[in-house]
């Protein structure tokens, strides 16, 4: 290991946690709703820094939390990139042109599927069903659905990304 | 045009501000709860969900009245005692929940408050999928309206009913769909069903009494106990009463979810709420509730959408998710994408199911990509009757296995075709290189 490097909770965080914790008879169910935060907040990633953290608040073990973050395909556990945009890969969106969506965005962004671009601007992924199905094919970009796309829609759509 | 039927479940969706409680309220919202709270027994509730004879909207159709009577009388069985509420969804082809959540929120907690009466539960937890964030957010905050209204927390509507719901996301794993999976990720372990027994009902979430049920399920109890039973019974059939939101994708021209009395055969859903097969092409093959249900031919679309039918012809209603296959369509590269699904959602567990669905995924894709050998059909088969039923904990393994049968039952000329050509004879076959697009 490294010299340790401590993590800086917003107070408003710590706060949140609190009245989270308290919608349940065993604090430690708070841990999956938690690491989204963390996520959202703190780098967009599950850092080792993050997981001790949270393993200290829950009264766990920072393997424990290892192994549920680990488990949840949502917890990056890696850095990754600025802008991650998941494109749903499964049979409904497949059957309407998704594998061309896919292809499409990783021409746009230059990742691979499951790949972060050079610059570190985007983190391309194939992600299975996301309950899109009517309104097929989709792309979530950074937490909000595209539906019903065409080809020209993602040159739209991450065109107009920051 | 879209036939005239006796509709419930979609009526408030479609007006302006249909998520907010007053326009919920204008339309009778909460009505049902007050006729509950103002004099009808708990017993009550379940002898009339009993009589209406709703059954799960959630996959299995377990009969909901029935499963309310599970939970212990709280006088006999003093320990603590939850409501889950299952909005996990995320069955391949299944978008039902997510329209009640986003456009009629308020149904969703009628609902529970009235479950949660029923069967004296004072906390309910609505479990959504962590990529439902529009959802998640319109019940959490149709959620602080009904609690700022009197609805939702202590003394509900000053009867002396004290109900709390609060909400939980989950972070992306199919399996905590399952409902055992779905309280061990609530208690916020790794999402690993449990072995039943014990069921949830004796021992569920932190070892309490617990009851999962599905949104689309609570969302047919407030209108159940507002009209009441024998008007409940006046749509469906017999053995499955009431209507049934149907989601339909894939080579359709009109996908969409749709409001159908159960029984509606599967061929008029397609051709007269649908719009019929995309492009005037024909249908070759279809999923009836889910890809877990397995492929279906053309020749079977004019099976009627219910339990009873569908199991009756060796398949499930599952989730009513409805997926059209056309003439184009590839059937061994729909398997090659639900079975990498079932590989990647496996939890790990059972080695039948751990290592079962990997070589079912293996032998998919290769078979897709033309490397398949003749012997590999029959391989898909014993593999699958080595996996289920009932050979692990829970039924991801079944749902793996259904449509490798169903589809060497019902496709296997497609599949030798695949081996024969060494090559997909439609041509959709993946490059290698883009096989793996891994989250």
């Amino acid at each position: 290991m490294s010299e340790e490097k401590t993590l800086v909770v917003p107070p408003m965080l710590v706060a949140e946690l609190d009245e989270l914790t308290s919608h349940y008879p065993d604090k430690r169910a708070a841990l999956i709703p938690m690491l989204h935060r963390f996520q959202e907040e703190l780098g967009g990633w599950i850092s080792p820094e993050i997981m001790e953290w949270c393993a200290e608040y829950l009264d766990m073990e920072p393997v424990e939390v290892y192994g549920v973050a680990s488990f949840y395909p949502m917890f990056h556990m890696r850095p990754r990139g600025e802008h991650v945009v998941s494109v749903c890969h499964n049979v409904s969106c497949d059957l309407r042109g998704a594998r061309e969506i896919l292809a499409r965005v990783c021409e746009v962004t230059g990742c691979r599927p499951g790949g972060t671009s050079q610059d570190g601007r985007f983190t391309v992924l194939g992600v299975e069903c996301q309950g899109a199905c009517t309104a097929a094919p989709m792309l979530d970009l950074d937490g909000v659905y595209h539906e019903n796309l065409e080809l020209d829609d993602v040159d739209r759509i991450l065109g107009g990304v920051e | 045009m879209i036939p005239q039927v006796p509709t419930y479940l979609l009526d408030r969706c479609g007006l302006e501000d249909s998520h907010t409680l007053d326009v919920y309220r204008a339309n009778g919202g909460y009505a049902a709860l007050a006729k509950v709270l103002g004099g009808m027994d708990p017993a009550e509730v379940i002898e009339e969900l009993k009589d209406s004879g709703l059954r799960g909207r959630g996959g299995a159709g377990f009969p909901t009245g029935l499963k309310w009577s599970f939970m212990p009388d709280p006088q006999k069985d003093r320990r603590a005692r939850y409501l889950a509420v299952n909005a996990d969804e995320s069955e391949p082809g299944t978008c039902k929940d997510r329209v009640l959540m986003e456009k009629d929120p308020h149904g969703l907690i009628e609902g529970i408050l009235i479950a949660c009466y029923a069967m004296r539960v004072p906390v309910a937890y609505v479990y959504v999928r962590g990529e439902f964030r529009h959802p998640y957010n319109r019940v959490a905050a149709a959620i602080d309206e009904a609690r700022k209204a009197g609805l939702v927390g202590e003394n509900v509507l000053g009867k002396g009913f004290d109900c709390e719901i609060w909400m939980h996301k989950g972070a992306g794993a199919y399996i905590c769909g399952e409902e055992t999976g779905l309280m061990e990720s609530l208690e916020g372990k790794r999402g690993h069903p449990r072995p039943k027994p014990p069921f949830p009902a004796g021992h569920g979430l932190w070892g309490m009494p617990t009851t999962v049920n599905n949104v689309e399920t609570l969302f047919n109890v407030p209108f159940i106990v507002d009209r009441g039973a024998s008007w409940y019974r006046t749509m469906g059939t017999d053995a499955s009463p009431g209507n049934l939101l149907v989601g339909i994708s894939g080579h359709v021209e009109r996908p969409g979810v749709y409001e159908i009395p159960l029984g509606t055969a599967a061929n008029r859903i397609l051709e007269d709420w649908a719009g019929g097969v995309l492009n005037n092409h024909k249908l070759q093959a279809w999923f009836p509730g889910g890809s877990s249900t397995g492929l279906l031919p053309a020749s079977l679309i004019g099976l009627a959408m219910d339990h009873d039918s569908l199991k009756a012809a060796g398949s499930m209603l599952g989730t009513g998710a409805m997926i059209m296959l056309d003439e184009t369509a590839c059937v061994v590269r729909a398997m090659e994408v639900i079975s990498r699904f079932y590989d990647h959602e496996s939890c790990g567990q059972c080695s039948q199911c751990r290592e079962g669905t990997q070589w079912l995924h293996q032998i998919f894709r290769r078979m897709e990509n033309g490397r398949g050998r003749m012997e590999d059909i029959d391989l898909l088969e014993s593999l699958a009757s080595g996996m289920a039923p009932a050979k692990t904990i829970c039924a991801l393994a079944d749902a793996a296995a259904i449509p490798t049968h169903a589809v060497v039952k019902h496709f296997r000329e497609e599949l030798e075709a695949h081996v024969k050509a060494g090559c997909c004879p439609r041509k959709t076959a993946r490059t290698p290189e883009t096989v793996e697009a891994g989250a």
